[in-house]
């Protein structure tokens, strides 16, 4: 049993994998989350959809774990796309600069549905 | 007002929560909003963190010390550890807010990996940061978050 406060779902769609997270990321889970999406990716699924809509609370370390794995996903020629973030959560990405600018490293989408359609 | 509040804990990632209940519960009673303790949440995990990961290098190499001060204007956190001095003023900040796209995100990582995007964290939420470094005391990080006038 983990001690972690953070619960994820891996749940396979047509076109794209359905990656749900709850609870909290940070650097004493990050590389829980870290290990499902480079799993994910390796097995062949690049194009993902990060559901963050019961993630409380992300710190830079979460961030990281998201980096990375979409770093991996286009390395495959593939995505990584952000669902329904929490305004708290969606102010630490923007803080970073991950969802701002010209060109932003990830998309945000209001909801699943409008994130399958994006790929 | 103006006492201050100690804590002692072991340089551990499962010690940050503790640090950040500690130090929240502080800022709370001397009036800081739900918006400024998610703030100052943040900025105390970033700081635990890097004090584990590049002053001291990994878990349980030493302790990390924090305290607070409640004053008329300013909630003040310190963070002490004795690992090897690590100043927030030597580390970059990630580069590429305005342009960060697929041909930098390996730089962006190297940045983030030595802390950067935790310093910026605390450089744009809190209203002051400031580093010491003492010789017997080890690396001292100040955070200051000033506390709004009630009733405006």
């Amino acid at each position: 049993m983990s001690t972690s406060d953070l619960a994820i779902n891996v749940e396979e769609l047509k076109r794209v994998g359905l990656v749900t997270v709850g609870g909290r990321i940070d650097s004493t889970n990050a590389s829980e989350l870290d290990d499902v999406l480079k799993e994910t990716i390796d097995a062949g699924q690049n194009n993902l959809i990060i559901n963050l809509s019961a993630v409380e609370y992300i710190s830079s370390a979460g961030l990281r774990a998201m980096v990375s794995a979409l770093r991996e996903a286009k390395k495959k020629r593939g995505d990584l796309v952000i669902s329904a973030p929490s305004p708290r959560v969606a102010e630490v990405f923007e803080l970073a600069g991950l969802t701002t600018g010209l060109t932003p490293l990830f998309t945000v989408y209001e909801n699943d549905t409008a994130a399958v359609g994006s790929f | 007002m103006g006492e201050e509040n100690v804590l002692n804990v072991a340089g551990r990632y499962d010690q940050i929560r503790t640090i950040i209940k500690f130090v929240t519960a502080g800022g709370e009673a001397a009036g800081l909003d739900e918006k400024a303790l998610f703030h100052l949440e943040l900025c105390c995990d970033e700081a635990s963190t890097n004090i584990i990961e590049h002053a001291y290098g990994a878990e349980d190499v030493g302790p990390i010390i924090v305290s607070f001060q409640a004053q008329n204007e300013a909630f003040v956190v310190t963070f002490l550890d004795h690992g090897r001095p690590f100043n927030p003023e030597d580390v970059a900040e990630p580069t590429y807010y305005d342009d960060l796209s697929d041909s930098n995100i390996g730089e962006f990582l190297d940045q983030m990996k030595v802390g950067g995007l935790g310093i910026h964290f605390m450089r744009r939420l809190m209203d002051e940061v400031h580093y010491n470094f003492d010789l017997k005391k080890g690396n001292e990080l100040t955070l200051v978050k000033y506390i709004p006038e009630r009733g405006v």
